[in-house]
């Protein structure tokens, strides 16, 4: 019964999206003020049925419902609650209904914090996401139904995909999906704003804290699946430049364009069309990220249930969406001009270049990931594009763009006068290069390259973004949160570049074969082999080995990396053990059985590895930060009055 | 040209790729298994209609067969029913069926219910099998000859076509 109601409620809320766009779109474009009262029910409405279905998908897997085909694939008798829950978005089906549950949380989200804007912009942006979720479910019904029953019920399910049998995997994809769908509201904004034909400062004003929480929640999300990889799947990396990893990558880089794209627009009624551009393609790659994981366009480890039939409605929905938005695109932005000029070594300067280095990072990844398809679309045979590739083209726009951002967080709006501030520009660089070279030959003993170079700028642009602050606190200035959010998430970006360039750098690894008892010196610590034992899991097995770890004869950490067989898919995980301390990480996995109570372990010793993610949570934590400055909220207070006077007005 | 119409322009091109992709992704099918060619893996595993009398995989020796791998959780194996009914049928070729981690009473619900086209149910209950055979989801079905050669191997469904052009055809003209 509970499937059935549940695919009933994505039949309501399909048609409710329905009407959401139709009024939402229609009503203003019609002059029909009286269908703009039906946006806000409509949505509610179709938020409301979305939850129900959604409801009712969990309660199938909470009560072992093997009768729904999706239940009995991703999950099992023995399955613990906790990831019961999680396999409602273990598969395909379950993770669009995800999907199409946050967009619903956005969009209501959003209804509530535009009621105070003026009321056709409202519905337009509600008619937009209005019209997302109708694609959303409508591909969903019509493709990837996840309440389909299997007549006669399975007696047991197939159980979930192993490798998600992980808290943080289990919180992974909602958190990236929550950032990915919210740049659908930077979308929405940009696409109202051209329908009405109107874009002025106010406008990025309400854009703007939207797109800091969606990329704060993407940084997250991404930071996650990244720690996931490194500490599940034991393969000792935290990055992989995986197709699916560089989907989700993409619309961040793009996204972080955006946000500083948008403070330029919001202080200096600058870049209007360009900013629009930048909202359209981060959804856009957000998209396009749904789409290669489900086409199975692209081969990928990531890429579960791959079905053509899915990416010709993606690519049909792809085309309709962004190939609107970007025809309405070329047909109003020509009317956006900007009066307002800047010198050249302006903040706008700077935040241009910063949007040029941001945008050709995401061009180079974007044309490795999909340098592939292309070429063998092209018959030029298959190609595969790995970290060689992707590694130094990335570094090459990163590098300049942290000095950018070291001396341009001194720089002021409209004036050039940099070179007044050169004091601060030039001491914080000479202290981090000294610190660098410090650390690099005296820490580290050499072995230098670009290593110096990259740990001296993310010092200097920690340095450099602290500046600001502590002299306004020195002169007993307000600090308000968007300074502060600023602050945190570009130190946070500093210390990312250090512990990125000490891990890649200064990494120790070896993969040795080890009897019991035997021991193997890396990275100046002694690591012991003391066998294996047995493991029981409630739906694994397995064994798990003991390896001793001691610094300069005094024991320190006893490893227990894990290989564990799960019953029900037969698949053999590997659980890499993983000891953090305050500078580094150890990290043995357990290898093969070579026979006679030999074992292959590899043992990695891994410098600042942790800062990497603690960095990353920095980074959102700062974009929260800002995106709950008081300004916004007073924009929004203040928004009733008629906008779009004076500059930028086209209509 | 108006220079706003650039990212639409390379945005269609973008659309054609991936339409391009789509269609190769059809035809392009799926890496075919390094076990054809090769020796099916023998095993003896307990037949589901008769638990003492195990089937010896040995004992299809010189005659063509083909060795389809199903379950009642899985959602094609229902789908391709009908058609392993009708290959039965037809009588050209006799078809084992690897009951594949599954619990044997609903198995036996499933043959009752829907039909049984199979000459034997070897029961693979812990997947070992499957794992040799280089199984990574249900249906597959492979053309096994007389020697015990792996000839041909199907991922997903059977249809009737299918049967008769990729499994019926080469074992009738090798």
């Amino acid at each position: 019964m509970l499937p059935e109601l549940g695919h009933f409620a994505l039949i309501l809320a399909l048609l409710l999206a329905a009407l959401q766009a139709f009024f939402g779109l229609a009503g203003p474009a019609l002059g029909r003020d009286r269908w703009l009262a039906a946006v806000v029910p409509a949505t509610a409405g179709q938020a409301v049925m979305v939850a129900a279905a959604f409801g009712c998908l969990i309660a199938s897997f909470v009560r072992f419902d093997f009768s729904v085909v999706y239940v009995a694939q991703n999950s099992n008798s023995a399955l613990p609650l906790v990831y019961r829950i999680a396999a409602v978005w273990g598969a395909h089906e379950g993770s669009l209904l995800l999907w199409i549950v946050l967009l619903a949380c956005w969009t209501i989200a959003v209804a509530f914090g535009i009621s105070r804007l003026p009321p056709r912009f409202a519905a337009r942006v509600l008619g937009v996401l209005g019209l997302v979720s109708f694609g959303f479910l409508l591909f969903t019904l019509a493709t990837s139904n996840p309440f389909l029953r299997l007549d006669p019920a399975a007696a047991d399910g197939r159980d979930l995909n192993p490798l998600l049998q992980d808290p943080a995997l289990a919180m992974h994809p909602p958190l990236l999906y929550t950032g990915y769908v919210g740049f659908a509201v930077a979308f929405a904004f940009a696409v109202a704003a051209m329908l009405e034909g109107r874009l002025d400062q106010t406008w990025a004003r309400w854009t703007r804290p939207w797109t800091l929480a969606a990329w704060a929640f993407l940084t997250v999300g991404i930071a996650l699946g990244s720690w996931w990889a490194y500490y599940e799947l034991g393969w000792g990396g935290y990055w992989f430049w995986d197709p699916v990893e560089n989907a989700s990558f993409m619309p961040w880089l793009v996204g972080t364009a955006l946000v500083h794209s948008l403070a330029v627009t919001d202080k200096r009624g600058l870049f209007k069309s360009w900013t629009l551009l930048l909202a359209i393609i981060a959804f856009s790659l957000s998209l396009l990220g749904t789409f290669l994981v489900r086409s199975g366009v692209l081969v990928s480890v990531h890429s579960f249930a791959a079905d053509p039939a899915r990416g010709v409605f993606i690519l049909a929905f792809l085309v309709i969406m962004i190939g609107g938005a970007l025809s309405l695109y070329a047909w109003r932005a020509p009317l956006l001009r900007s009066a307002a000029g800047f010198e050249f070594a302006s903040r706008e300067s700077f935040l241009l270049f910063n949007n040029i280095l941001l945008v050709i990072a995401a061009a180079t990844v974007f044309g490795g990931t999909l340098a592939p398809l292309i070429s063998d679309t092209l018959g030029l045979g298959t190609l595969s594009v790995g970290p060689q590739y992707f590694n130094p083209t990335f570094l090459l726009p990163m590098l300049p763009l942290i000095a950018l951002a070291a001396i341009g967080v001194h720089s002021n709006w409209k004036r050039g006068r940099i070179r007044e501030r050169s004091r601060p520009v030039i001491v914080t660089g000479l202290i981090s290069l000294a610190v660098s070279l410090a650390v690099v030959f005296g820490y580290y003993a050499g072995r230098p390259g670009l290593a110096p170079v990259s740990i001296a700028l993310g010092i200097w642009l920690v340095l450099s973004s602290l500046v600001d602050p502590i002299d306004r606190l020195r002169r007993r200035l307000s600090l308000p949160r968007a300074v502060l959010g600023m602050t945190l998430a570009h130190v946070a970006v500093g210390v990312f570049v250090v512990s990125v360039t000490a891990v890649e750098s200064y990494t120790v690894e070896r993969d040795v074969a080890l009897a019991r008892g035997e021991t193997v010196q890396v990275g100046g610590f002694d690591f012991r082999f003391d066998g294996v034992d047995a493991l029981h899991g409630p739906n694994y097995d397995g064994v798990h080995g003991v390896v001793q770890v001691a610094r300069n004869g005094r024991s320190i950490a006893t490893l227990q990396p894990e290989k564990r067989r799960y019953f029900v898919q037969q698949s053999v995980m590997t659980e890499a053990a993983i000891r953090s301390q305050a500078g580094r990480d150890l990290f043995v996995a357990l290898g093969e059985d070579l026979g006679a109570g030999r074992w292959s372990l590899r043992i990695q010793v891994r410098p600042l590895i942790n800062y990497i993610w603690l960095a990353a949570l920095l980074m959102a934590l700062g974009g929260l930060l800002a995106a709950s400055d008081r300004r916004y909220r007073t924009a929004r207070a203040t928004a009733a009055e008629p906008i779009g006077a004076g500059q930028g007005s086209i209509a | 040209m108006n220079r706003y119409l650039w990212p639409l322009v390379a945005f269609a091109l973008l659309a054609i790729v991936l339409g391009v992709g789509i269609k190769n992704s059809k035809t392009k099918g799926v890496v075919a298994s390094p076990l054809i060619g090769k020796a099916a893996p023998d095993f003896v595993l307990p037949d589901l209609r008769d638990p003492d009398r195990p089937f010896d995989s040995r004992s299809m020796r010189g005659r063509w067969y083909v060795l389809n791998v199903w379950g009642t959780w899985c959602v094609e194996c229902r789908a391709e029913h009908a058609a392993l009914m009708a290959a039965k049928a037809s009588g050209k070729l006799p078809i084992v069926g690897l009951n594949w981690k599954d619990d044997s009473a609903g198995a036996l619900g499933w043959l009752a219910q829907l039909g049984d086209p199979y000459v034997a149910v070897p029961v693979d209950a812990d997947g070992r099998v499957a794992i040799d055979y280089g199984v990574y989801g249900a249906p597959e079905s492979f053309l096994i000859d007389p020697r015990g050669i792996i000839v041909h191997k199907q991922i997903g469904a059977l249809t009737d076509a299918i049967w008769e052009s990729d499994f019926v055809a080469r074992a009738v003209t090798p």
